[in-house]
């Protein structure tokens, strides 16, 4: 397809717009809360997928709303810019319990007034014992429970919120109207006979998906109504004529199809924006926006009715709400989801259905969006494949260069057969897109459970040396003792019968949480522009979607790889030291006795002699750390130092040696082959990812020390890329250790971090070359690629001065963030990723 | 014997390098130098002998033996990269051309596998040791140091006449791409005069169409210290942009040539 590379400049209104949006601190509010648990106390005994869809009626009409000064589509989940609902029918209680410290935490912080704690405390009053989260509780085994409190995995987010991570049809609702949607519901239903079998509730479905139309309809239309108002009484003509444009547009949509570019903006706008107040699911991705707004935005353009700069700061209006757009998550979870974001991915460029490659003008404009606006979302991604036209890529690497960490780069010579081994068509799967970080999935057709769980791969290990037990508990297996381990092959067994007992209680936690939302949560707005859920009569919830799947994630492919190829080359072949010997150094930390190590090894020597029968009270533990530090005799440090010493010396992941790479890529294995032998409640499978969102650095500080040489409550390595700082032959080794990793099991996707220092990418030659980078990791068959691109000292000072960059955009792990809302920790992690720049 | 199994001594060999000629590329660095530049940002390279360094991570031996194959092994390794960005293998040094056999190996070996050569070279050699490897040489970065052979000599401890006249050589042989780099050093040629004289050198050599102004940088310095040496370029302050982009601009008033700053 012809497509133009240029540059359309920046208007005004975009930085205004991106100004206002910075203003105040982010807001907790109460209205969706009140207005939704209102109607459920008004809709008791009634079929649960009809009272959402009322209650979600509720919300839609009566929601404060509001038009932004300067806006050109509206619509917003805030009054206060940045702001968020609150979703109680999920879970609510971690939310009343942080009230006073959410203001004031590090990671995402929220101010809540006094008039939402208190309209919230009585909202919640209703919601005990009727939560997805209470009801995913009594669902899952004890053992499973057990597992995940001791951290082996955190399934955290879809126990806490609604699951989301879906892309619906946009071009559905943006070319034929949700009145089409609304008429398709009513035939099934006239088709339906009360005598079938599933009648009760097929019909109690789509009578919930016409309420859920007709909610979005009569939001449109109040705002239809709004704009006209605030026209009658503005002032200024120019801003007059918008908002007078804007009631047009509202009136129209999404109700009725678009007529052109702007009401297509506007129509994929309200949907992108109530999807995320039906539910409090994240990741609700736009996907192939430059394939589904083109066929408006060229008809316009070739009628003479838009001009491209007008469709540019159209585009950019769209980035800056995507932006507008928040969510208050947990403690714990908004270190593991850091940066406030809400992973909306918008992927452009790529290979249509038939395999032709399909980058347009709107591929191109959204790139220079993302300039324009330079905030983290939406997550951008570029498909890219042989058939890339090195224009659009040179583009994408002009905003990589940017330093704001997008886009982010997907092989469809990976990606496409990957989701064919999964069972997608091959049309389907030429017309993927990314959802939330790195997750493929057909747009309209899929509920892929992307992000079920965090997987720390470290763990079982840890397990291995304590026959299971953490923290006194019988967490995993008992392996038997390690001293018994005589041969490498009983050692790597060990580690499989826990790892593959974690696998299954992981299964067991995502498919207890998947019940839960099939009950308590079917989605009435989000499932009937999902296929074939109309036709089947059921919510994506339920198992209505053609595609479906459950995609935990592993992470600490690199420490695991290095690990057991450090046991089997130092303890097994070159018998530099024994097991037992590595087993005291790992739980004396290298001989590196932290505060925090200190106190949790006190912490095991009180449990025993309490299991002694001891009484030991808070009185003695001073004596019992003196106990525990006076046990690391000075000869005995100095060991563990040398077997540190030893370890570093191995050759690691990541650095191009065959050998090195050949344990990673079986540690991924370990974990991707498993896990896609076990089936999900809604009749699909489970499949593996390799990323960590930002959660290696808050899940590694629960971890001890690793036989890699990592020491205990550090970061563990991020998604497929090396161990920080261990990979120090340049990039393209980096990026050929990589490679090896087998990237088609891992289907639900890897995530490779690369840093690079602006100079790598100085003038059109630099850009050249950096594309040909990613090009050839794509050749090695590599599925994703990310970069950030900023100097160490820029980001050393942003810590040390965050008044001067509160608008420096990162990349974290599969989608990008505001460096100065990181954690300090997580600041620190993304600095010491191995800086990829080359002087001599 | 074969070509693969000759052998030389290197220090170092770096892959991604992306600032010395085109395309991505693997960089042998040969050890041995008959020059003595004092702001020699890799001081290690200039004695044939293995020598050990200190560096923050403890002694380092510097220089070893390998074998054409085995450098071949490593350079290999990155063969993807060289094909989607028009890279190879280049030989640096030291000065290359003081391990004549090795060099030829390794340039015929490269060529041989079908990965494109650049050499990073002063041309400082006798003629006919130049003749032999130019067949397998894609693209030669040329330093030219100085036009004055009483500066040249003062401060790298060579004179320079039998580099300008090899530069003139290469150049007319039409056997490879020449591009004449030039590293500009306060005190010793960052003047726009000294640059002008080169570059109207560099305009005079046929078939030359690029002239690279390098700024001189300290990176080197504390591996003077790490050999126990001492670093007479201390006091001497890097060019500030500014100030080489007047040079660049002396440069381009005095050559046909495309002049940049930068590799």
């Amino acid at each position: 397809m012809k497509f133009e590379i240029q540059e359309c400049e920046k208007k005004p209104r975009i930085g205004k717009l991106v100004e206002d949006l910075f203003r105040k601190m982010p807001q907790i509010e109460h209205y969706r809360a009140v207005l939704y648990t209102d109607s459920f106390r008004q809709t008791e005994g009634e079929p649960t997928v009809l009272r959402k869809a009322k209650a979600f009626y509720n919300v839609c009409k009566n929601i404060p709303i509001v038009i932004r000064d300067g806006e050109l589509i509206v619509g917003v989940n805030s009054v206060s810019p940045r702001s968020c609902p609150t979703f109680p029918e999920f879970s609510f209680e971690w939310l009343e319990s942080e009230f006073e410290t959410v203001a004031t935490r590090a990671a995402d912080p929220f101010e809540i007034s006094e008039e939402s704690k208190a309209a919230l405390r009585e909202v919640h009053k209703y919601w005990r014992g009727k939560t997805t989260g209470e009801l995913a509780t009594a669902y899952m085994a004890p053992e499973a429970r057990r597992a995940f409190e001791h951290n082996m995995f955190t399934p955290g987010n879809y126990f806490y919120n609604g699951v989301g991570h879906v892309t619906v049809q946009y071009d559905t609702v943006i070319y034929k109207g949700l009145d089409s949607v609304i008429e398709h519901a009513a035939s099934e239903l006239d088709k339906a006979n009360v005598a079938d079998a599933d009648y009760s509730r097929r019909s109690a479905f789509l009578k919930a998906v016409i309420v859920a139309c007709e909610a979005v309809k009569i939001y449109a239309h109040r705002y239809s109504e709004l704009a006209a108002d605030m026209a009658k009484k503005e002032n200024n003509a120019e801003r007059r004529a918008e908002l007078e444009a804007i009631a047009k547009h509202c009136a129209q949509v999404p109700a009725k199809p678009a007529r052109d570019f702007a009401e297509g903006c506007q129509s994929f706008w309200f949907i992108q924006q109530l999807l995320q107040l039906e539910s409090s699911g994240h990741s609700i991705s736009p996907g192939r926006f430059d394939q589904y707004m083109y066929p408006l935005y060229a008809a316009d353009l070739h009628g003479g009715k838009i001009t491209r700069d007008k469709a540019q700061e159209l585009i950019d209006c769209i980035f800056v709400k995507l932006n507008d757009l928040n969510k208050v998550r947990d403690a714990a979870s908004a270190e593991g989801f850091a940066g406030y974001s809400l992973f909306q991915n918008m992927i452009v460029g790529g290979q249509n259905a038939e395999g032709v490659d399909v980058t347009n003008d709107l591929s191109v404009m959204c790139i220079v969006a993302s300039k324009h606006v330079m905030l983290p979302q939406p997550s951008l991604s570029i498909r890219v494949w042989n058939g890339s036209p090195q224009e659009l890529l040179i583009k994408a690497a002009e905003l990589t260069r940017t330093g704001v960490g997008l886009p982010a780069y997907y092989n469809d010579e990976v990606i496409i057969p990957a989701l064919i081994s999964r069972g997608l068509t091959m049309e389907d799967a030429r017309n993927y897109n990314i959802i939330g970080c790195v997750e493929p999935q057909c747009p309209g057709k899929t509920d892929g459970w992307h992000d079920a769980a965090f997987f720390n791969m470290c763990r079982p290990l840890e397990l291995v040396f304590s026959r299971g037990i953490d923290k006194g508990v019988q967490v995993g297996l008992d392996t038997g003792d390690v001293s018994s381990f005589d041969t490498y092959e009983k050692f790597r067994e060990a580690y499989v019968k826990q790892i593959n007992y974690a696998i299954e209680l992981l299964v067991n936690a995502d498919n207890a949480i998947d019940y839960a939302h099939m009950e308590r949560a079917p989605l009435a707005l989000e499932s009937c522009l999902v296929d074939d859920c109309i036709a089947r009569g059921k919510s994506v919830q339920e198992g209505g979607a053609i595609y479906n799947f459950t995609g935990p994630q592993g992470f600490g492919v690199a420490n695991m790889g290095d690990s057991l190829n450090a046991v089997k080359t130092l303890v097994y072949d070159q018998k530099k030291f024994t097991i037992e010997e590595l087993k005291r150094a790992l739980y004396y930390n290298y001989g590196n006795l932290t505060e925090e190590r200190a106190a949790d090894i006190t912490a095991d020597v009180v449990r025993a002699m309490r299991a002694e029968g001891k009484t030991v009270t808070e009185k003695d533990v001073p004596a019992v750390l003196q106990g525990v530090l006076a046990s690391l005799t000075p000869a005995d440090k100095k060991r563990y130092e040398e077997i540190k010493s030893l370890i570093d010396g191995v050759v690691h992941f990541g650095n191009d040696d065959d050998e090195a790479d050949a344990f990673a890529r079986e540690a991924a294995y370990m974990y991707t082959r498993p896990l896609e032998t076990y089936k999900n409640p809604r009749g699909g499978m489970f499949q593996a990812g390799l990323y960590p969102v930002s959660a290696n650095v808050p899940l590694g500080a629960q971890t001890g020390a690793t036989p890699d040489g990592r020491y205990a409550y550090t970061p563990v390595a991020d998604g497929v890329s090396p161990t920080a700082g261990r990979d120090v032959n340049g990039p393209t080794a980096t990026a050929n250790s990589v490679s090896k990793l087998d990237h088609y099991i891992a289907s639900n996707g890897t995530l490779f971090n690369q840093k690079f220092h602006p100079s790598a990418l100085a003038g059109r030659e630099g850009l050249e070359k950096f594309v040909a980078l990613i090009r050839t990791y794509f050749d090695q068959k590599g599925s994703h690629m990310q970069f950030n691109v900023v100097s160490r000292e820029t980001l050393i000072d942003a810590q040390k001065h965050p008044e001067n960059y509160r608008h420096l955009v990162v990349r974290v792990a599969g989608y990008s963030a505001l460096f100065t809302t990181l954690s300090r920790s997580l600041q620190d992690d993304i600095i010491n990723r191995t800086e990829q720049a080359w002087s001599r | 014997m074969s070509d693969k199994q000759v052998t030389g001594r290197i220090f170092d060999i770096q892959r991604y390098s992306i600032h010395d000629g085109r395309g991505i590329r693997t960089i042998v660095f040969l050890k041995g130098c008959v020059l003595r530049c004092r702001w020699c940002c890799n001081p290690e390279s200039q004695r044939y002998e293995i020598e050990t360094m200190q560096t923050q991570d403890g002694v380092k031996t510097i220089g070893r033996d390998v074998s054409v194959g085995e450098v071949m092994d490593v350079v290999e390794r990155d063969r993807g990269y060289y094909r989607r960005s028009g890279g190879g293998l280049t030989l640096s040094g030291g000065e290359m051309l003081c391990q004549p056999d090795f060099a030829l190996a390794l340039l015929r070996e490269s060529k041989y596998r079908g990965i494109t050569t650049a050499v990073e070279s002063m041309g400082c050699a006798e003629w006919g040791t130049i003749e032999k490897m130019l067949p397998y040489i894609d693209q030669y970065l040329l330093d030219v140091k100085h036009t004055d052979a009483q500066k040249h000599r003062e401060f790298t401890g060579k004179s320079n006449e039998l580099m300008l006249e090899n530069a003139r050589k290469i150049a007319e042989s039409g056997l490879t791409e020449l591009i004449v780099r030039v590293p500009v050093i306060p005190a010793f040629n960052a003047t726009a005069e000294e640059i002008a004289s080169i570059a109207r050198f560099a305009d005079s050599l046929p078939g030359v169409k690029e002239l690279h102004l390098l700024p001189y940088h300290r990176l080197g310095q504390d591996k003077y210290a790490g050999l126990g040496r001492d670093y007479s370029m201390k006091d001497v302050v890097p060019p500030d942009n500014a100030f080489m982009t007047e040079l660049l601009r002396a440069a381009e008033r005095n050559c046909r040539l495309r002049c940049q700053i930068g590799g």
